[in-house]
């Protein structure tokens, strides 16, 4: 402080000669690409953990030597070189060995056109293979509904790892093996539809190459469009619309929804209509249901239900949290149970079948629509999901470009929204949609504004508390379903502060779902976010309720919002489920098939309620009473009953709240009985 | 690239002890180590010792007690190279195959040895579950090249035709057990 002046010194560090500032980056790495320096990397995503594995971001640190740029830290003073010969030399060896061991398919490959390995090869200038190709093709797994996983395009670099257990708090997925062995697997090799996975697609959306892609549906809808006794109508999630421009080279956020439909009906659609008809009427079902339970003194949070990968979670995890589960069908099944009510009425069908195809920007939305309780006399109520770079890629299969097209309007009834089911798209918008509703039910009367900027932004867990006269309603929103946690554990210990909760398992809602165009644009999420909510403001009407064709639909269909008719149209249940499958630890001496069969399940449920102390008393009492012969004992992983442990059952009888005593009493009955008959042929 | 779909019921080759025991054994070790995900290698190693190898259904189980993603347990159980995820014979056969038992013809050893038990590249364990052959990367006796280890037990200089001698003197010590 030599002449009075005190200069905040900004902290800098240099970059190929160039002076940068130090403002809070995690490492080098973030320094030059911020300067507009794109360090190649494979291994590295902003939001998860540095790995440090890939070797492409390679630096020359000086007085330190070549190091990987994403794990060194940024210092004032230090001073890197981001483009040497050595540096050129390493990153183009990394390259053409893990093409020496790819699968080269690239014609055939969905992610061609946006496959950070093919776009590396090419910017490192590679030519030909100067390592002999060591490829040993790998079985591809196409069993889960939302995914397929081809091992041979995977370069190993761990963010689909990372990702899943990071930001899901899942880990269904994860390095096995060694050396040239050394795969990402789920658990025991099994397939990805035998594992925990949510279908939440995030892995596709960090994965670098084509080793983890949405499952396409695209020829079943070309069958369908053309298919002369069907009626084909589609359905596009408020997501869509600020997606599918970048498919097509537009920049992030672009609003292109008169193009969409335009598009839809170019390639035989007979109607398209908005899911965020059927995202107000969630507003109003999910809305009553929540100030029932407010003012009734019902269970509290109600939790959101139309992220069908939070869904699965909560089935899979949080079995206490069910019935805090919003009974709201998701947007996208109360189109398919609606559209199959209402159109008939609208569309002359000639004995035609009615087609429901839904345009998603997500992978979970494929399973959902897949799942039984969904399905009715086996017709489901949405034939099929495709995504928004789905459809992109069927309108190039024909030769059309979006920009070339016509804008056109959704067709009515079920065309017609209001903002807040637009908003649905965004994290935080669920709530947003519900307040605008529960305020003025609350209220008496409209609220003088209806944007509640308190719950938007882009933490991973945020909360808001909206005073309405002299209520106070405490919301919390989740992105990343890791970070549900917290709150489940509140709600465990008794001190959950919130009365409604938002869970969207995407970072940043359906707008960054996996079923988007590709991007490595770190800026996309804010700019699709912005876009919706611009969406929002160029329309009529901001609130659901205002919605007159929605109104009509109730008056003509389902009577009020929240009626017993809605509730059996426009509600579901939801079960609880094993996470994994088909693994039973056989803990008696090898089966005859006639003896008496007890599992006891040591899932994590159970095992609370005691379940091992159980297995080892009955392990015992089999052992004292000279039944090993007789009995046949199995620990098992969830029988999908986990409130009511300890779940045991004899010869598939299940006993809940199971005690010793129960059981032996079961087995001495088994035992009195007369084998099982075998069916006589 | 899949794991094998032996059957991998428990009780198998655990000698006098009842399989109830051996289950007990394993949430003894998980209480040994207070549940401890960190102890996730220790808990596997006793796990091993206790099955001689690691059932998939023990590792789904250590996981679930653990509170870890059972990929990440599989991960680990199949990067090093000590855990076995296969069943392995009561005799496990070692033959070295580094550099000095190599140039001493190992390869002629390993050969015979697994013609004699109708073993193979791919197949390690006899049906019967009585033989293991395994190849392994140097075991530290270069000048005893080339080297078999049976159930630790170091065998200097083997030929061929010793390696098969030593197989036959078990399967005759088999029989009269
Ligand atoms: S879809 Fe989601 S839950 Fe499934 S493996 Fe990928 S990231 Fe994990
Ligand atoms: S599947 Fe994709 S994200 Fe996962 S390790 Fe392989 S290349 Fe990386
Ligand atoms: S990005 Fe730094 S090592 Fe992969
Ligand atoms: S843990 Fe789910 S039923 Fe036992």
């Amino acid at each position: 402080m030599k002449n009075g002046i005190e200069q905040p010194i900004a902290e800098t560090m240099f970059v190929d000669g160039r002076e940068l500032p130090i403002e809070g980056e995690r490492n080098v790495l973030e320094i030059a690409r911020k300067a507009g320096i794109d360090i190649p990397t494979f291994c590295y995503h902003s939001e998860l953990s540095v790995y440090g594995a890939c070797r492409l971001c390679l630096v020359e640190v000086e007085g330190r030597g070549v190091q990987a740029s994403c794990s060194v830290a940024p210092e004032p003073g230090l001073r890197v070189k981001t483009n040497t010969r050595q540096v050129r030399d390493i990153r183009k060896i990394s390259i053409e060995l893990l093409l020496a061991n790819h699968d080269m398919n690239c014609p055939t490959c969905v992610r061609s056109a946006s496959c950070r390995l093919r776009e590396l090869s090419e910017r490192m200038g590679i030519e030909k293979l100067r390592y002999k190709a060591v490829h040993t093709p790998r079985e591809i797994d196409r069993s889960a509904a939302a995914l397929v996983r081809d091992p041979n395009k995977c370069v190993l670099c761990g963010d689909c790892v990372r990702a899943c257990h990071e930001i899901q708090g899942v880990g269904a997925i994860d390095f096995a093996f060694r050396g040239a062995a050394s795969a990402v697997v789920p658990a025991f090799c099994h397939n990805l539809d035998a594992v925990e996975c949510v279908n939440c697609g995030l892995c596709a959306t960090v994965c670098p190459t084509g080793a983890l892609t949405p499952k396409p549906e695209i020829d079943s809808v070309w069958k369908d469009l053309d298919d002369p006794d069907t009626v084909v109508v589609a359905q596009m999630a408020p997501a869509v619309r600020v997606g599918l421009g970048e498919y097509f080279g537009m920049p992030a956020g672009t609003i292109t929804t008169g193009e969409a439909v335009a598009a839809l009906k170019a390639i035989g659609f007979d109607k398209v209509y908005d899911t965020a008809f059927t995202a107000d009427m969630t507003v109003l079902e999910e809305g009553e249901e929540f100030l029932a339970r407010f003012a009734g003194g019902g269970r509290l949070p109600l939790f959101t239900s139309c992220c069908p990968a939070w869904v699965k979670y909560a089935e899979q995890y949080h079995h206490e949290l069910l019935p805090h589960l919003s009974s709201c069908k998701s947007p996208q099944q109360m189109f398919g149970t609606v559209a199959r009510r209402v159109l008939p009425n609208h569309i002359p069908l000639d004995g035609k079948r009615l087609v429901v195809v839904a345009v998603m920007p997500c992978t979970a939305k494929k399973y959902e629509a897949k799942q039984e309780k969904f399905i009715t006399d086996g017709q489901p109520d949405v034939d099929h999901v495709i995504t928004t770079a789905e459809l992109g890629l069927m309108l190039r299969q024909v030769g059309l470009k979006l920009d070339g097209l016509e804008p056109q309007s959704f067709d009515m009834p079920l065309g017609f929204k209001s903002g807040a089911g637009v908003i649905f798209g965004v994290s935080g918008g669920v709530t947003e949609a519900v307040l605008r509703y529960a305020v003025e039910k609350v209220h008496g009367a409209p609220p003088a504004d209806v944007t509640f900027h308190e719950v938007r932004g882009e933490a991973g867990l945020r909360e808001a508390a909206i005073q309405v006269d002299d209520v106070e309603l405490r919301v919390a929103i989740v992105q990343g379903l890791a970070n549900v946690r917290a709150i489940a554990d509140q709600i465990r210990d008794g001190n959950c502060p919130y009365h409604l909760v938002e869970v969207m398992s995407c970072p940043g809602g359906c707008v960054c779902g996996a079923g988007q165009p590709h991007t490595f644009n770190p800026a996309a999420r804010r700019l699709r976010t912005r876009a919706i909510y611009n969406s929002d403001k160029t329309l009529e009407f901001h609130k659901a309720q205002d919605n007159p064709e929605l109104q009509r639909c109730y008056a003509e269909h389902f009577g009020e919002a929240g009626s017993h008719a809605a509730h059996q149209a426009l509600h579901t249940a939801y079960r609880q489920r094993r996470r994994l499958h088909e693994i039973d630890l056989s803990v008696g001496s090898n089966g005859t098939a006639d003896r008496v069969r007890v599992r006891v399940c040591v899932g994590t449920g159970c095992f609370l309620n005691g379940s091992q102390e159980l297995l080892r008393q009955l392990i015992g009492h089999v052992e004292r009473n000279g039944l090993e012969q007789r009995v046949a004992v199995s620990a098992t992983f969830c029988m999908e009953n986990c409130g009511h442990g300890a779940n045991v059952s004899v010869n598939d009888t299940p006993i809940e709240r199971c005690s010793l005593e129960d059981v032996c009493a079961a087995i001495e009955t088994a035992l009195a009985s007369p084998p099982a008959a075998v069916p006589q042929l | 690239m899949r794991v094998e779909e032996k059957q991998t019921t428990v009780d198998r080759e655990t000698g006098s002890q009842t399989i109830g025991r051996s289950f007990e054994k394993v949430c003894e070790i998980l209480d040994h180590h207070q549940r401890n995900p960190a102890m996730l290698i220790p808990i596997l190693q006793a796990v091993q010792a206790e099955y001689r190898y690691l059932p998939k259904e023990a590792l789904a189980y250590v996981a679930t007690s653990l509170g870890l993603p059972p990929a990440r347990v599989f991960g680990v159980a199949t990067f090093y190279a000590h855990f076995a995820l296969s069943p392995k014979g009561k005799y496990v056969i070692h033959v070295c195959d580094g550099t000095a038992c190599h140039v001493k013809n190992s390869q002629g050893l390993v050969d015979a040895i697994r013609k004699r038990l109708g073993l193979s590249e791919d197949k390690h364990t006899t049906d019967d579950m009585l033989f293991t052959v395994e190849t392994v990367s140097c075991v530290g006796a270069c000048g005893l090249a080339p080297v078999a280890v049976i159930n630790e037990a170091v065998h200097r200089q083997v030929s061929p035709q010793a390696g098969v001698a030593a197989i036959e003197k078990i399967l005759e010590s088999e029989e009269q057990a």
